[in-house]
């Protein structure tokens, strides 16, 4: 009952016939951080535009933005990948479904926009909370210079929602990353997966685990840096922190 | 469309999906969340402490758990706490921890660290009048702790802590990647037994919809009534 | 529990069970029989759908030919430790989470459908073989795929932690077949990719694989390929490493209910007769390598040792 260490376990070759163990856990990062930025860019442009819609005066628009945020949020992420990836090819048509099931890489996408539409409803909320601590005096002098909603939005409000929601968007896309983690279970071999493979194979289960924790430690520390330079690179001086 | 599909596979399971899986997750969650608020409050009250070594320990516990996906921390304490027992209890053996107490463990620590972060930022959100009038009355810091601030933390902080509590049982459906039988796990058995996965699969997705639905809207008639009184 | 100690130990455990055999007292116990006669519970890991080793049936409750040989051991523990009571808990696990939950003590026996071989003995020990099988793939009739190198290019699922994926993943490096490997949890899992056409082919041990094609709703519609990734291998029940004392107990106990008429008793009820759940009978008769493993029982993992005359 005594647990074996054996650290020089990564530079071993992994029965993949692909390298060691520690190009096994990197391959898995690199597949973790491609399937974080599809989503992020998915969740992104989602997220703004329903975020947008809650904000608006209409009230259709603004009960879609609810319905989309209450939908997506009310259901865990697990749930969500399954139902995209197991429950929609068997709900259409045939040619369709079987299409979609042999997909060469089926679970990536499905990931990609799973993890993406579920973050989409959390960015979409935090649009709308940037947008309503916009003092409301901005609205109401854009419509008094003539502009336009579209106008408004894309020149007066949104820029400055954004610099504002900057830090929760760097924790939410955070998140994205941990979540991409939950796709090991429609077979996305991604950081943890990898984890968990070299663990079955080798044995070594405190050695595969440890790697990989320290892998998302760095990649942590490195979106944050990056964040705080974007966050300083597009600060307007004088205004809502910047300098 | 749906011709091939057969609901009542739904009912036949009804008793194992509710008895044992839902059983399952409600208990962890609650039990978890009475765990995480806890140990979260104890975190959060070592970060706001005066000592640097108790407030920077607190904040790289803090930290790394915000850090890690929560299936990754799943796997580390399910073969981690055994020898974690076997090491703390000084046994011969590693203890011998089962599947629920091990995710009770696991999601007791994870939640805690942001349970923590909750209860940090409604412990500061109190005004310092406040404790320094629990000085001028005498009282010690435990004391002050215990009757005049966390008490107004925790009513301020309630609805961001319950809504908390509903990320966490959306949460407990990770414990899937280890087949402990959860709710989605007991459904996703019963799916994979009889080969209908559409139909359990999108029970399953309704009943947790409908449960987290519920949840959030009494959250929000619960922030509606207890207004920030100052 | 430090290997220095240990051999003085075992040293003293054999002296002593050799001489007081009469008596039947041990001296001093250590690792598992010591933790049974503490705590007074065995714990069995138990398969979610290796038919018919260890699977569950419409109860829930654990059954199989695995389960039944781990019964025998339990039996000859509680004689041995001269037990009253001895209670069994089952505790479910899976291709990935056997070994190491085998190592942090969670169970004490592992009756399922694991294979023997050299790279797990560095970590746990085995008991008797109780059955050879070999790494075969199952297809839908409608693929047409009878060999190995059919697959190239192909979607092929197979479950986590097993030989089965360890072989697949090495015969793809190194026949450069470019398989898309697709890992599932459990093996119930891998074969329903199979049958939903998410996978074209389910890479596992052919004994299971004709169950779950016997059990499917349509078993004429799959074929199990001729060619094999790998011998026939021993599967073996398994214990911890490092604890003969254990070892001993449950070797003698499946030597004795494999050399009886139990042993090809309980063979029979579980591959000759109808099994639950769907009542089907797998009719797989005993092979003449099975029948010499139990003429003479091993826990070789060796897949050549087991060769018929």
């Amino acid at each position: 009952m005594n647990y074996h260490w054996n650290w020089h376990v990564f530079w071993e070759p992994s029965p993949n016939g692909t390298g060691t163990y520690l190009d096994m856990l990197l391959s898995g990062l690199v597949l973790t951080i491609e399937t974080s930025l599809c989503a992020w860019i998915i969740a992104l442009v989602l997220g703004a535009v329903v975020g947008v819609l809650r904000t608006l005066p209409s009230r259709a628009a603004s009960w879609f933005g609810f319905a989309y945020v209450e939908f997506f949020r009310n259901m865990p992420l697990l749930v969500q990948l399954f139902l995209w990836f197991f429950v929609l090819p068997e709900l259409l048509p045939r040619s369709w479904g079987l299409w979609l099931k042999q997909l060469t890489n089926a679970p990536f996408y499905t990931a990609a926009i799973g993890i993406g539409l579920f973050m989409s409803a959390r960015v979409a909320e935090q649009t709308r909370s940037g947008i309503n601590a916009l003092p409301r005096g901005q609205r109401a002098a854009a419509t008094a210079l003539g502009l336009t909603t579209p106008q408004t939005y894309r020149y007066v409000l949104l820029p400055m929602a954004f610099r504002i929601i900057l830090p929760p968007l760097t924790s939410e896309f955070l998140s994205t990353i941990k979540n991409t983690s939950v796709a090991i279970t429609i077979g996305l071999i991604e950081l943890t997966a990898e984890a968990r493979a070299m663990q079955e194979f080798s044995f070594q289960v405190f050695e595969a685990f440890t790697a990989a924790t320290i892998l998302y430690l760095l990649v942590n520390i490195v979106v944050v840096i990056v964040m705080r330079f974007v966050e300083r690179g597009v600060a307007v001086p004088g205004y809502i922190g910047g300098k | 469309m749906f011709a091939n599909f057969d609901f009542d596979v739904i009912r036949r399971s009804l008793g194992y999906l509710f008895l044992d899986g839902m059983t399952f997750t409600l208990t962890l969650t609650g039990l978890a969340t009475f765990g995480g608020i806890m140990f979260g409050t104890l975190i959060a009250m070592l970060r706001l402490s005066g000592s640097w070594l108790l407030s920077r320990f607190a904040g790289l516990y803090v930290d790394l758990m915000r850090s890690l996906p929560l299936v990754l921390v799943i796997f580390w304490f399910y073969f981690l706490v055994p020898y974690i027992g076997q090491w703390l209890t000084g046994a011969t053996r590693p203890v011998r921890v089962g599947a629920f107490a091990s995710s009770l463990i696991t999601f007791t620590l994870f939640e805690a660290a942001y349970f923590s972060e909750i209860m940090r930022a409604g412990i500061q959100s109190i005004s310092k009048g406040q404790p320094a009038a629990a000085q001028a009355l005498g009282l010690t810091y435990a004391q002050t702790m215990r009757y005049v601030v966390l008490p107004q933390a925790f009513r301020n902080m309630l609805p961001v802590l319950l809504t908390q509590t509903i990320v966490l049982f959306q949460d407990t459906s990770l414990v899937y990647v280890l087949s402990i039988p959860d709710f989605l796990g007991a459904a996703s058995k019963v799916a994979q037994r009889d080969g209908r996965l559409v139909e359990m699969y999108l029970f399953a997705a309704l009943v947790y919809f409908v449960i987290s639905c519920v949840a959030s809207f009494g959250v929000r008639r619960l922030q509606a009534r207890i207004a920030y009184v100052h | 529990m430090k290997c220095p100690r240990m051999s003085g130990r075992v040293f003293c455990l054999v002296l002593a069970a050799v001489l007081c055999t009469a008596q039947g007292e041990a001296e001093e116990l250590s690792g598992t029989l010591r933790k049974i006669k503490d705590t007074g519970i065995i714990n069995i890991g138990y398969r979610d759908s290796s038919i018919p080793f260890s699977y569950l049936d419409d109860n829930q409750k654990p059954i199989g030919f695995a389960i039944d040989i781990c019964l025998a051991i339990v039996e000859a523990v509680k004689k041995q430790l001269k037990l009253d009571k001895l209670t069994v808990e089952f505790n479910p696990v899976t291709s990935s989470t056997r070994i190491p939950l085998l190592a942090n003590g969670t169970i004490d026996l592992e009756c399922g459908s694991t294979t023997n071989n050299p790279d797990r003995l560095k970590q746990v020990a085995f008991t008797n073989t109780h059955f050879l099988t070999a790494t075969r793939f199952i297809s839908k009739k409608s693929s047409k795929l009878n060999s190995i190198d059919d697959l190239k290019g192909k979607s092929v699922a197979s479950t986590s932690g097993t030989t089965n994926i360890r072989q697949l993943t090495e015969a793809n490096a190194a026949r450069n077949l470019g398989i898309n490997i697709i890992p599932a949890k459990e093996h119930a899992e891998s074969f329903l990719m199979v049958e939903t056409d998410r996978a074209v082919a389910a890479v596992l041990d052919d004994i299971l694989l004709a169950s779950f094609a016997a059990g499917s709703k349509e078993p004429e519609a799959f074929v199990i390929s001729t060619d094999a990734f790998s011998k026939p291998e021993p599967y073996g029940i398994m214990l911890r490493k490092d604890d003969p004392a254990f070892k001993k107990v449950a070797d003698d106990a499946t030597a004795a209910l494999y050399q009886g008429a139990e042993g090809q008793k309980l063979y029979d009820k579980w591959f000759m007769q109808k099994i639950p759940p769907k009542n089907l009978n797998l009719n797989v008769p005993i092979g003449a390598e099975l029948k010499k493993a139990f003429a003479k029982p091993t826990d070789s993992p060796d897949p050549d040792s087991y060769k018929a005359m």
